[in-house]
């Protein structure tokens, strides 16, 4: 009897983790059926070499690269800001400042990645891109520069943190190793602590910029809806995330051709962040290995 | 000699600079809630918390929005916490290092990577269309609950993980079965960490916008929802849409009920840190 | 070990009923390495034996067998076999459950759960799905007054186990294993966290406790061998090289190894 038990135990377990293996195939199988009907219809090249997107007007285009290339521009505004900030601070956290610094801190910075996205998105609305403007006259309304930005502070809590862990990590009979041969704590820093916390560091970099290509709400409010192909970040783009918003909030017949392309639209956004997830994985494995 | 003071300088230098960095997230958080404040605090009183929403910025209020957050909030728990825990007991201490557990194990990893807009896809047409729920606060629940679900078993994990292993020793010692150790020694030992672990997913649930958009729900609900099947919106949903209005009443407005959502979260993450620090306290 | 073989072959079964433990031909291996290489051996009831030897010679190990604790380590695979009463623990249908209420466990560190005093002595019965507040009351008394903790404890049963100091929790722990009732206790080195004191205390309970009980006791300290034990065995590589009475084992061993061991030339 309690032999039966235990078994019917084990069993409703395991079936509970199963559902997060569904929960992938569902995500795979509801993105690729709808990406196969759109693609049915649009031709794949098109997707990816029509320098226009224009699907809900009625001169349609399907062209991703504008899309593409607002995602990436304001991704790449969010980590080249958000990178050297980040690692300053877990150096700084980790190897200069006092442990009740640390401890006060830590848990203060994590806040910033405890507030909705949708909060910055009105932050970087109405705080950031007026106050850029104040000495970027060109600035638009809606830019990328300021979208880029205020997910950058979004995303710097993730990679000081997950760094600073990694530097934690580190053994702490390095660092007396490095100190011994008089070295100053910045040379120990750079030189030991960094190349030594490296995996862990790569890791959280990875992390943060699929996390930019994901976020939605900053750049669906500041960074505006016009599909343009530019690295202009002054101007108006509009990112993947933003586009599924955008038709998500209208009203678009299930079925219909622009209803299956926030499902390309989506598809090319998982391709990314699966790739970039997978890859810091794959390193996370092999550093704790090398470790333990 | 000089190269000696020049590394000393450099030292300073980026001493000085880590500072900078670091208070800098910090003051960008003090002057964004500030300005939050001015703009927002004088239009929260129990008429905006109480309004339905109107045209009128002046006298709409957050009342519906705020109770699809609600709803929402109860059944995405109710929906992910079982599975959630019961996942992170499967992975910790039944499974067996085998292919299965390995796939379990990258799959969670990833699936905690994957854009939050994404679930909003696969709740779009698996709840809302196939299971014919419609845009409503139980598709909205299930939707958040898929994306809560890798925090909630990887939080769960760590917590039974931090449970010494001479616990698990004495139990089994002691003649009691797998399950009876789990839901005897290692659940309430580990109840703090859970339970941290749980109240961080949901005010990450609380603050979502983009997946609930995704499934159609309304940016504008004349009625607070009164049953699971009902149409909703939410606290972030009603931001945006204030947000996104030209007339300067409506950005007040959204200010407001910002400082509601940030309130939310904040006390949320307090009682999660609470929790945490007492459970460790504990558990040494 | 030869002599002892043939000397057990002769003993009749009758006289072979006194022996409580059993072990034959045993190997273990973890994944590819061979941790115990083919022992056989018999312990006596009522009677306390001793396994020395230095680390990593498979005393632990090979004590563990006798509850099946090593069923958890990953890779651990075992031949042979082992009885309990001439009943074979490794047999399929074996209930692990029952078995480990039969042979109860005692660590090298004090392990009490994080729960209260009272909580950690009853649990055992609890679990076997007895209710009645009365007679674990009773039982939790009794268990307690065993280890000569009770006069220590009985005003604050329901405070944390934790709270107690480390010999103690071993007293506590012993008698969390007692409250089952047993009939053999397995002790793995259940001193070596512990200050002289408290030692002093649980090898008294130790010399004690062998009226009803059997007791195995791993052990690095050869001072505490020679105190309570009745026999002892010497391990080496993974293999038994000597077991007799503890007398003889610590003044006149057969093998070299053996007195290099307990005269502290090596390990």
């Amino acid at each position: 009897m309690r032999r039966i038990k235990e078994m019917v135990i084990e069993k409703a377990l395991l079936s509970s983790a199963l559902i997060t293996i569904a929960v992938t195939v569902g995500i795979i199988l509801v993105l690729s059926i709808e990406a196969i009907a759109f693609f049915s219809e649009v031709s794949i090249i098109d997707f990816f070499t029509d320098t226009q997107w224009t699907p809900l007007f009625a001169d349609k285009h399907f062209g991703i690269l504008p899309l593409l290339s607002g995602t990436l521009l304001t991704s790449f505004i969010a980590i080249a800001f958000a990178v050297p900030v980040g690692l300053s601070i877990s150096i700084y956290i980790s190897e200069y400042a006092p442990k009740s610094f640390r401890r006060t801190v830590k848990p203060a910075l994590e806040l910033l990645a405890a507030v909705p996205t949708v909060v910055y998105g009105f932050f970087a609305l109405t705080v950031v891109t007026p106050f850029l403007q104040s000495f970027i006259p060109g600035l638009s309304g809606f830019n990328a520069l300021s979208a880029g930005l205020v997910m950058g502070i979004m995303i710097i809590p993730f990679i000081s943190s997950l760094s600073e862990d990694a530097l934690h990590a580190v053994p702490h009979s390095l660092r007396e190793a490095a100190y011994g041969m008089g070295s100053t704590k910045l040379q120990n820093a750079f030189k030991v602590m960094v190349p030594a916390a490296s995996s862990g560091i790569i890791v959280s970099i990875i992390l943060a910029i699929s996390r930019a290509i994901g976020e939605t709400m900053i750049v669906a409010i500041a960074a505006g809806q016009q599909p343009r192909l530019t690295l202009d970040p002054t101007v108006p783009v509009e990112t993947i995330t933003a586009y599924i918003v955008q038709v998500s909030l209208g009203d678009v017949q299930h079925g219909s051709l622009e209803y299956r392309t926030i499902f390309a639209a989506g598809i090319t956004l998982f391709v990314f962040t699966f790739l970039l997830n997978t890859i810091s994985y794959r390193i996370r494995k092999r550093f704790q290995e090398k470790y333990e | 000699m000089n190269n000696i003071r020049k590394n000393r300088w450099k030292d300073q230098a980026f001493k000085v600079w880590g500072i900078a960095c670091t208070l800098l997230g910090l003051v960008l958080l003090v002057i964004f809630i500030g300005s939050v404040i001015v703009d927002g605090l004088q239009r929260i009183d129990w008429d905006f918390i109480t309004s339905l929403p109107s045209r009128k910025a002046e006298r709409a209020g957050i009342f519906t929005a705020l109770m699809g957050s609600v709803w929402v909030l109860v059944l995405t728990t109710i929906i992910a916490l079982p599975v959630g825990i019961a996942a992170a007991i499967y992975l910790e201490e039944y499974a067996k290092k085998n292919r299965l557990s390995s796939l379990l194990e990258v799959n969670i990893s990833n699936l905690a990577g994957v854009p939050s807009i994404i679930y909003g896809l696969l709740g779009l047409e698996i709840f809302v269309r196939i299971m014919q729920m419609g845009a409503s606060v139980l598709a909205g629940s299930f939707t958040l609950a898929l994306l809560i679900l890798p925090i909630v078993i990887v939080s769960t994990r760590e917590a039974i993980k931090a449970v010494p292993k001479s616990v698990r020793d004495a139990s089994f010692a002691l003649g009691a079965s797998k399950w009876q150790t789990v839901s005897r020694q290692l659940l309430p030992a580990s109840f703090g960490g859970i339970l941290t672990g749980i109240i961080l997913a949901l005010s990450r649930a609380v603050g979502e916008t983009a997946p609930l958009i995704v499934i159609g729900a309304l940016t504008y609900v004349p009625f607070a929802p009164s049953s699971p099947m009902d149409e909703f919106s939410v606290l972030p949903i009603q931001i945006f849409n204030w947000i996104s209005r030209p007339q300067h009443g409506f950005e007040v407005n959204a200010a407001a009920a910002i400082i509601v959502l940030l309130s939310i979260t904040f006390l949320m993450n307090g009682i999660a840190v609470y929790f945490r620090n007492k459970w460790q306290k504990k558990l040494k | 070990m030869s002599k002892l073989k043939t000397k057990e072959s002769i003993i009749d079964s009758d006289i072979k009923r006194k022996y409580k433990l059993q072990a034959e031909g045993v190997k273990v291996f973890y994944d590819d390495f061979m941790a115990i290489k083919g022992i056989d051996m018999s312990i006596k009831a009522n009677k306390v034996t001793a396994f020395i030897g230095p680390s990593g010679c498979g005393k632990s190990t090979f004590l563990r067998l006798f509850n099946r604790m090593n069923d958890y380590v990953d890779g651990f695979r075992m031949e042979g076999k082992i009885t309990i009463d001439g009943g074979n623990i490794y047999k399929k249908k074996i209930n692990v459950e029952q078995l480990r209420k039969q042979v109860g466990m005692v660590f090298q560190k004090p392990n009490p759960f994080p729960k209260s005093i009272f909580e950690n002595v009853a649990y055992g019965l609890k679990i076997q799905g007895i209710k009645d507040k009365r007679f674990l009351q009773e039982k939790v008394e009794e268990s307690l007054k065993q280890v000569a903790l009770w006069d220590e404890v009985k005003d604050g049963l329901n405070k944390s186990a934790l709270a107690l100091s480390g010999g103690q929790q071993q007293r506590l722990c012993i008698a969390r294993t007692l409250a089952v009732e047993p009939s053999v206790i397995l002790m793995d080195e259940p001193t070596s966290a512990l200050d002289p004191l408290s030692t002093a205390k649980i090898e008294e309970l130790i010399y004690e406790l062998k009226k009803e009980y059997t007791i195995v006791i791993v052990t690095h300290n050869m001072q505490q061998a020679s105190r309570v034990s009745d026999y002892t065995a010497f391990f080496y590589m993974g293999e038994l090289i000597e077991y007799d009475q503890t007398k003889k084992i610590f003044t006149n061993p057969e093998k070299q190894q053996t007195e290099n061991y307990i005269t502290g030339r090596f390990g």
